[in-house]
């Protein structure tokens, strides 16, 4: 038992940490925030090239590091700490289901198109019934399947190569298509957040027609509640990042700011705020570090479903807690300052908000813990 | 990162397993569960005598050296052995404060004397101990102590005078160590030793402090020239500080695992309750039930990065925010109990003043956040030492 980082993830951890405050400064974060691609095409370029971040995930045989989900919670971690703007969460998050589906031709193949740094987005739904719910509609004519529906809040949508599409069929089954978005019927709409480092888009299909070499996954009803936990990790990486930030950044400014002749540091106050801050950010961590172990273990066949979802649950319950609270938190130690467009406090505040209800409320986690532990029959 | 426990460690608790299943029954099946935190005044003399069981079995001090008779346990082994004894049962344990405290600092500090005389009877079950610390006017501020040791020149002997309070456990101990001022003219942290003192003995007299629980495990104790041999005293006289703050890094947290086993027991209660009576249709209990199963789990993992942490005795992080998280979890989870029993969380089932475990685990867990340094103190510590922000500052007055 040895719940702490390897010598190689720490130093993972260090370069990653040191890249990204080289790069993903507060300057460059709001002017990929403002750019028309909504991110910096050359800092993308260089994370594929120098840190092949995106490969983490992948498989050695379709050239990407097959390393684990430790490992992808370690980068997105920092990706977190330092706003990162970004198509990474979505080629992630693509991987992620790729991996799931059934070995093919096509499947390696996009795959390997990831590992050189193409970017796909997975389009799996959110209609108002929750995340699980799915808008899009795979119906069989005479001559070939139609796609139709929307779904919503597809990250970095707009600038994929590839679209990864969730479709019901008629069957009322789940079907996973790999789409253009230049196809024709497909129509893919920027959607403006009030979080601008995490953009999102709607993907539209009127009947648009797919073959069969589209199709990726049938029967994929479990392949997408799966990826859902694995995205709710994810973004529980991103979580624990903004939590650690807004509670640093915090800190440091109350370490310089002076009122009565004294730092405000220096006031009980602002120092027991900042401990139950640094209590939800490590709290936070240690159930992230749970669910990234729990996910390669379910990967490896040594726990079963149950156990991913459980840990996926608990740890975005937690973490979104803690980024809310610590970035709310932090704009009030910064005082008046604080609520300025020129501190960062803001953008992790609304980064924060954002992730919250990205993929579940956390009311919703502790509800689907409750079913488990208050429903059913007693074991 | 690995969560899981070498073949070794199974093996090992394989083995505490079939031994606490052989002998924690007959003659201890009464006092299985028995003797925790608020219930620890219930059947002192029955976990006496599993003290010896367990001696007789080598399961007392396992972290100590072979030569002391220790089984020089690695931290896995410990939190092993905490786990299974948690799962078993097995009672509060009485040598709780030799075993974990005593011990740990005799060897890092004691003469040779010290620890051929008081160790073995710690390690056999027949000695027990208690702690003096705190005093009335030293809680949270526990450099101002004032109960002050006095050497006599001829005989070198200590005669200690003053009062200490929260003493657990004292009217069943057989000693306690006793921080005390040996230098009059000092102040703060500065002139204290550290003294081992006989409780049976006329200079010291213990008092109850019945709490709101109507029970009473804390004690006060006070010395009216007490004595203590030139021998006891573990350090120089003077650095009394030093050897306390060094036994608290000796806390390297094994027991917390075995702490949340018990904590799992309660929340499981307060599940099949909330299961039977209905209240498990409640949205707000549903989510409260689901917030403390996912608090515990927290717990469990931050523990799991404590454990895995530095062998330098340092405080990582995770350490440092140990206390404020379980004391506030336990805390709330007393009140869910309350919550989720409705009215009938009122109702005194039998005796005067009996209660039941969920009205004492309400009632006593009010002590949780207090105890073992305030969350308020807890939270200056985090403030200072983990995020280094600027020290209280200090009132003027000595």
């Amino acid at each position: 038992m040895k719940f702490a980082f390897t010598d190689e993830q720490q130093m993972l951890r260090d370069t990653s940490q040191a890249f990204l405050a080289d790069k993903s400064t507060s300057a460059a974060v709001r002017a990929a925030c403002v750019s028309p691609e909504h991110h910096d095409a050359e800092l993308w370029q260089s994370i594929c090239e120098e840190m092949y971040w995106q490969g983490i995930l992948i498989p050695e045989h379709v050239d990407g590091l097959g390393l684990g989900w430790v490992e992808m919670a370690i980068v997105l971690e920092a990706a977190g700490e330092r706003l990162l703007t970004s198509p990474l969460f979505a080629v992630v998050q693509s991987t992620a289901a790729l991996v799931g589906c059934p070995a093919s031709e096509m499947r390696d193949l996009l795959l390997s198109s990831m590992a050189t740094g193409n970017v796909m987005s997975l389009a799996m739904g959110y209609q108002a019934g929750g995340w699980d719910s799915v808008g899009v509609t795979a119906n069989e004519t005479s001559t070939t399947t139609v796609l139709s529906g929307e779904a919503r809040f597809v990250p970095f949508g707009f600038a994929a190569a590839k679209l990864l599409v969730v479709a019901r069929d008629a069957s009322n089954t789940l079907t996973l298509w790999v789409v253009d978005p230049q196809q024709d019927g497909v129509f893919v709409e920027p959607t403006p957040t009030m979080d601008q480092t995490r953009p999102m888009a709607t993907v539209r299909f009127e009947r648009a027609a797919v073959s069969s070499d589209q199709l990726l996954a049938t029967q994929a009803d479990e392949l997408v509640s799966d990826t859902l936990a694995l995205s709710r990790i994810l973004t529980v990486a991103d979580q624990v990042g903004v939590a650690q930030a807004s509670l640093d950044i915090s800190v440091d400014f109350t370490k310089e700011r002076k009122q009565f002749d004294r730092t405000i540091a220096s006031f009980q106050a602002i120092k027991h705020k900042a401990a139950d801050m640094m209590l939800k950010a490590e709290s936070a961590r240690s159930l992230l570090y749970y669910a990234a172990c729990t996910a390669d273990a379910w990967l490896a066949g040594e726990v079963d479903r149950d156990a991913l979802h459980e840990a996926a649950y608990m740890a975005s319950a937690c973490a979104s807690d803690a980024a809310f609270f610590n970035a709310g938190c932090g704009i009030q130690m910064h005082g008046g300052v604080g609520i300025t467009e020129e501190y960062d406090i803001q953008l992790y505040f609304k980064r924060a908000r954002a992730t919250e209800s990205y993929l579940g409320r956390p009311s919703e986690m502790r509800e689907a813990i409750a079913c488990q532990l208050l429903d059913g029959d007693v074991a | 990162m690995k969560l899981t426990f070498t073949a070794a460690d199974e093996q090992f608790r394989e083995e505490v397993a079939d031994w606490l299943n052989d002998n924690l029954r007959d003659e201890f099946a009464d006092i299985r569960y028995r003797g925790g935190p608020g219930d620890e005044h219930h059947f002192v003399d029955e976990r006496k005598a599993w003290e010896r069981r367990l001696a007789a079995g080598r399961w007392t001090c396992i972290g100590w050296p072979d030569t002391w008779g220790g089984r020089a346990a690695s931290i896995e082994q410990q939190v092993i052995f905490h786990e299974e004894y948690a799962r078993a049962g097995g009672p509060g344990r009485m040598g709780h404060i030799g075993d974990t405290l005593t011990g740990p600092t005799l060897l890092a500090f004691g003469s040779e004397e010290q620890k051929a005389k008081y160790l073995p009877p710690i390690r056999d079950g027949v000695a027990f101990w208690s702690q003096g610390y705190s005093e009335p006017g030293a809680g949270s501020d526990l450099a101002a102590i004032r109960t002050k040791a006095v050497q006599d020149e001829t005989s070198g002997q200590w005669k200690i005078t003053g009062q200490k309070v929260w003493t657990s456990l004292a009217h069943e101990s057989d000693f306690v160590f006793v921080l005390a001022r040996v230098d009059r003219e000092s102040s703060r942290h500065h002139g204290l030793g550290f003294f081992l003192v006989a409780l049976d003995q006329p200079g010291v007299t213990i008092r109850p402090i019945t709490q709101l629980t109507g029970t009473a495990e804390f004690n006060e104790v006070y010395f009216d020239d007490a004595v203590c041999d030139a021998d006891d005293i573990v350090g120089a006289p003077g650095d009394g500080w030093k050897v306390a703050m060094g036994l608290l890094g000796f806390e390297r947290g094994v027991s917390t695992l075995g702490q949340q086993m018990l904590f799992q027991t309660e929340l499981d209660e307060i599940i099949r309750i909330a299961r039977a009576n209905g209240a498990s249709r409640d949205p707000d209990i549903r989510q409260r039930i689901a917030e403390a199963h996912i608090g515990l789990k927290t717990m469990r993992y931050n523990s799991m990065r404590m454990l895995s942490g530095g062998e330098d005795g340092s405080l990582s992080r995770e350490a440092m925010i140990y206390k404020l998280y379980w004391s506030s979890w336990h805390r709330n989870l007393g009140k869910l109990a309350m919550d989720v029993l409705g009215p009938e969380a009122e109702l005194i089932e039998s005796g005067p003043y009996e209660l039941n475990k969920l009205q004492s685990l309400f009632l006593f867990t009010r002590a949780d956040t207090i105890y073992g340094g305030t969350n308020q103190i807890q939270r200056n510590l985090i403030a200072e030492r983990a995020l280094g922000m600027p020290k209280e500052p200090r009132g003027q007055g000595k």
